[in-house]
């Protein structure tokens, strides 16, 4: 198959890309070597739409970071991803760390972020009642918020497909030649896909795919952070986002609602082997504990409904890695998008699409394009008597299949068919929260196990967690 | 809005029993309401034996258990609707649900809560390590296995001596899978003794106690878990870790009464029994509403749900429950981990109290006091937090009691 652009890696970066790509005549492929999109960082992170205050002025990121923020609220709205504009605060617990308040906010200021003002400890506690009583001042930053980033990730990847754009998932890049035709990319698997531009947006891999374009000329730092998601009896604890000003003992560890609910709170900042290194430890969760307390000090860590681990890309420079190869011509890299990758990501898209057309690609807009996308979880915010008329309509939303987070039939079957179509357990459970709520999949699990089953005419013993791999059973029974 | 008398959540063991005996205590406008396709609850998936020698006298299987009930239950012509999931209770005794057909709201005189309870799962263990297929709760497992005739895996690790993992370690092996170990973190079994042999040493399942999984291996489908002991603070002791290949990990770790319903309700819990705090009649704080069975408080056997069920039933057909009576109140002593009821209001009628002991003990006797005035006394030749005790306390006992009523254990020489 020949396309105009081929994009390598379907997380936010390249989901972001392929939407907006999507606008203008142009064959558009997004690949993916895992089963589902949002498999690396984008589905594991803090899921937060960052102020702006904190990059250094006059890199990449601070600049997109300004102009990214609005774009990022914007695309929330047109693709139907919950997103809360929630506000965040970062604390200071000394004088030492009130001086560093202040510098961020002058680095605010530097950014164009306005809003921006330091509240002392007691009227930061007015509007954020459980915060610690060792907080004297905090930053407090109206214009940031939270996002569900694999939920952005998947809406961008589907309304993308909506739009005409090709996804290959299980296209593991093992070769990446180019010839007259454009770049041809062989997956593992001996498949192929040629395109006249490349752009990569592989995440923690990306400096792997440079390498096989003929560009390796970066390296990536996986740095792991681990993150605990508590039960939404405990969402109440945290309104706002809540950071600490970095310090010996670590930088970054958050106390965050999520759009959902929950209280999430991390992550560590820990180098690691690989990208795939996405073990959670004893020592990582104890701090996340630890410091998380020090924010607010009555989290109840105990309860926790899962732990889990992102991998973050980063790379020694400290900014984004956005070009066009200084040596193949037609590949762009999209690399090293660590924070605030995610607030960032519609302005990366906007970026990566000028430089294709730098690079001589032509852009010709569309006659019609829709860039919104139907919420697939649309039914449980509906009234009683709304809700009665739609079962009526369809009656698979009025069985109920998880119940610990209400989602019914209707809305996975709607999953599983919906652009991009989950194919496996984990895949329903990022669309529509089945198997995400205290008892982690534990009745509803089976169920869902028949549906994909059924709708995809796979058998049982063929249904996996999240790819080939991780098959649930292994048999009949005798 | 339709109304009726009385409208019971879940139609398992706990909320057939208490329908069956609202209706037989005169109130014949019961209504079940059921998520799952069919009667019997978690029963359904229980097919090994064991239930009923207490109540019905008979040893059966746990579908033959739940079709005496569903039986009788049919045979008064009490409405069933399944595939219903109940998804508001209200103070008011207002239940919102739904099903295939649409959204049902229920006015009812009497509720009863009869959800039944939930595993505790991985995540809330915070095992760390990787998050690969083949971890499964042992319920989930079972019903995998029993209901849906699949095998889950080839060679399991079952954390946790609850009774579910028994049964399970004992199924897995009868279905040719080979089970390595069975890892308990306290230093005593949480299960049924008769469990323990049947289901482990019959089997030559080795069981360790003070022993915990510390960490999953496998990036897509479990390859092993290490296990290591632990001290007195159940904190792994260095040194002992080992590891143990293996493709699937079963927890039986606990139950948790499934609250959210009674939350909404505005219903106190009670935070050791993670139950309703109920009176001797099952009626919670709110005047009209009933919790029973495993949703009031995790049992041993079937059997007494049953028959704390019953109870409930009658209660909510008479309605006669006064609850602005006096109460006593009842608390847990030493060695006894909580009492249920927690409120007793009537000292005409008696009570029956339930309860669980705090660790194992050897022989030890119940004393019932109230102040200074002892109540009752009774021997148990042992006792164990996975036994349920009960304690009848006679109307003459009650009369001149003010309350609180504690339970405490003394052992016995």
């Amino acid at each position: 198959m020949k396309f105009d652009v081929v994009i390598v890696g379907a997380g936010v970066t390249g989901a972001m890309l392929a939407r907006n790509l999507s606008r203008y005549q142009l064959s558009v492929c997004l690949l993916e070597k895992e089963n589902d999109v949002a498999m690396g960082a984008s589905k594991a992170n803090s899921g937060i739409v960052h102020g702006g205050y904190d990059p250094e002025p006059g890199t990449m990121k601070a600049l997109l970071n300004t102009r990214g923020v609005a774009l990022l609220y914007r695309a929330a709205e047109e693709l139907n991803v919950p997103c809360i504009r929630n506000g965040s605060m970062v604390c200071a617990f000394s004088q030492a760390e009130e001086a560093h308040l202040e510098a961020l906010l002058r680095r605010g200021a530097e950014n164009n972020i306005s809003g921006l003002s330091i509240l002392s400890g007691d009227e930061a506690r007015k509007i954020e009642p459980h915060l610690s009583g060792e907080v004297t001042k905090v930053l407090h930053v109206p214009n940031a918020g939270i996002i569900s980033p694999y939920e952005l990730t998947i809406a961008a990847v589907g309304n993308a497909m909506d739009n005409g754009v090709s996804l290959c998932r299980n296209f593991a890049v093992s070769a990446i030649a180019k010839t007259e035709e454009g770049f041809v990319v062989t997956a593992e698997s001996g498949e192929t896909v040629t395109g006249s531009y490349l752009v990569n947006c592989a995440g923690g891999n990306a400096d792997k795919i440079a390498a096989l374009a003929g560009d390796g000329f970066f390296t990536l730092i996986p740095r792991a952070g681990e993150y605990m998601l508590l039960d939404k009896a405990e969402g109440y604890k945290a309104k706002h986002t809540l950071f600490q000003c970095p310090s010996e003992k670590g930088k970054g560890i958050l106390v965050s609602p999520t759009v959902h609910g929950n209280l999430l709170i991390g992550p560590t900042a820990i180098p690691v082997e690989t990208e795939n290194s996405r073990d959670t430890t004893p020592e990582g969760l104890a701090e996340v504990v630890e410091l998380s307390l020090r924010t607010v000090p009555s989290v109840d860590t105990r309860q926790v409904i899962t732990s889990f681990t992102g991998v973050r890309a980063s790379e020694k420079s400290g900014d984004f890695i956005l070009q066009e190869s200084k040596t193949v011509p037609g590949l762009i890299h999209a690399a090293a998008i660590d924070s605030p990758g995610l607030t960032c990501c519609v302005a990366i898209a906007e970026c990566l699409t000028a430089l294709l057309a730098q690079a001589g690609l032509s852009l010709q807009e569309k006659e019609s394009w829709d860039g919104t996308r139907e919420d697939i979880c649309a039914f449980r915010e509906m009234k009683d008597s709304e809700k009665d008329a739609y079962i009526k309509e369809n009656p698979a939303y009025g069985k109920i299949v998880c119940r610990c987070e209400t989602v019914s039939e209707g809305e996975i079957l709607r999953a599983i068919h919906q652009n991009p179509g989950a194919r496996d357990i984990d895949g329903v459970k990022r669309r529509t929260r089945s198997g995400m709520g205290r008892c982690q999949g534990g009745f509803c699990g089976p169920y869902i196990m028949q549906l994909l089953s059924r709708e995809l005419g796979i058998p049982m013993e063929q249904v996996t967690k999240s790819g080939e791999g991780s098959q649930m059973l292994i048999g009949e029974l005798n | 809005m339709t109304n009726h008398d009385i409208v019971v959540v879940g139609g398992g063991p706990a909320g057939m029993a208490a329908a069956v005996a609202a209706y037989d205590a005169g109130c014949t406008d019961v209504v079940i309401l059921e998520r799952e396709p069919s009667i019997g609850g978690i029963l359904m998936q229980c097919i090994h034996n064991g239930f009923g020698l207490h109540k019905l006298g008979q040893e059966l299987t746990g579908p033959e258990y739940a079709a005496v009930y569903a039986k009788e239950v049919a045979k008064r012509g009490i409405k069933v609707y399944t595939e219903t999931t109940v998804t508001k209770v209200t103070e008011e005794k207002e239940i919102t649900a739904q099903n295939r057909e649409g959204i049902l709201k229920i006015k009812a005189k009497a509720v009863i809560l009869a959800m039944g309870c939930r595993e505790r799962s991985r995540g809330a263990l915070n095992i760390c390590g990787s998050r690969p297929a083949g971890v499964y709760s042992a319920g989930t497992a079972q019903k995998l296995v029993n209901c849906f005739g699949y095998q889950v895996g080839k060679k399991a690790v079952i954390l946790g001596s609850g009774d579910i993992g028994l049964i399970m370690a004992r199924r897995m092996s009868l279905e040719g899978a080979k089970v390595e170990a069975v890892c308990e973190v306290m230093p005593y079994s949480g299960g049924l003794t008769r469990n323990i042999v049947q289901c482990l040493e019959d089997f030559g399942i080795p069981l360790y106690l003070s022993t915990t999984v510390v960490r999953i291996h496998g990036e897509k489908r479990l390859e092993g878990v290490t296990i290591a002991q632990v001290d007195e603070k159940r904190q792994p002791v260095e040194g002992t870790q080992r590891y143990i290949p293996c493709d699937t990990l079963l927890l039986s770790v606990g139950l948790i009464p499934e609250n959210e319903l009674t939350r909404l309700a505005g219903i106190p819990i009670d935070p050791i029994t993670n139950g309703a705090i109920v009176d001797e009649n099952c009626q919670t704080a709110v005047p009209g509403i009933f919790a029973c069975g495993n949703v009031l408080q995790v049992h041993d056997l079937v059997d007494y749900v049953s028959e704390e069920a019953e109870r409930a039933g009658r209660a909510a057909a008479c309605l006669t429950t006064d609850t602005q009576s006096i109460a006593l109140e009842t608390k847990a002593g030493y060695g006894v981990r909580y009492v249920i009821p927690q409120v007793i209001r009537s000292r005409e009628a008696g009570a029956e109290l339930f309860l669980r002991v705090t660790a194992p003990f050897g022989k030890v006797r119940f004393v019932v006091t109230d102040g200074e005035k002892v109540l009752h006394t009774a021997k148990r030749l042992k006792a164990a937090p996975g036994e349920m005790e009960k304690l009848t306390l006679k109307p003459e006992m009650l009369k001149a009691a003010t309350g609180p009523i504690t339970v405490s254990l003394e052992v016995m020489a």
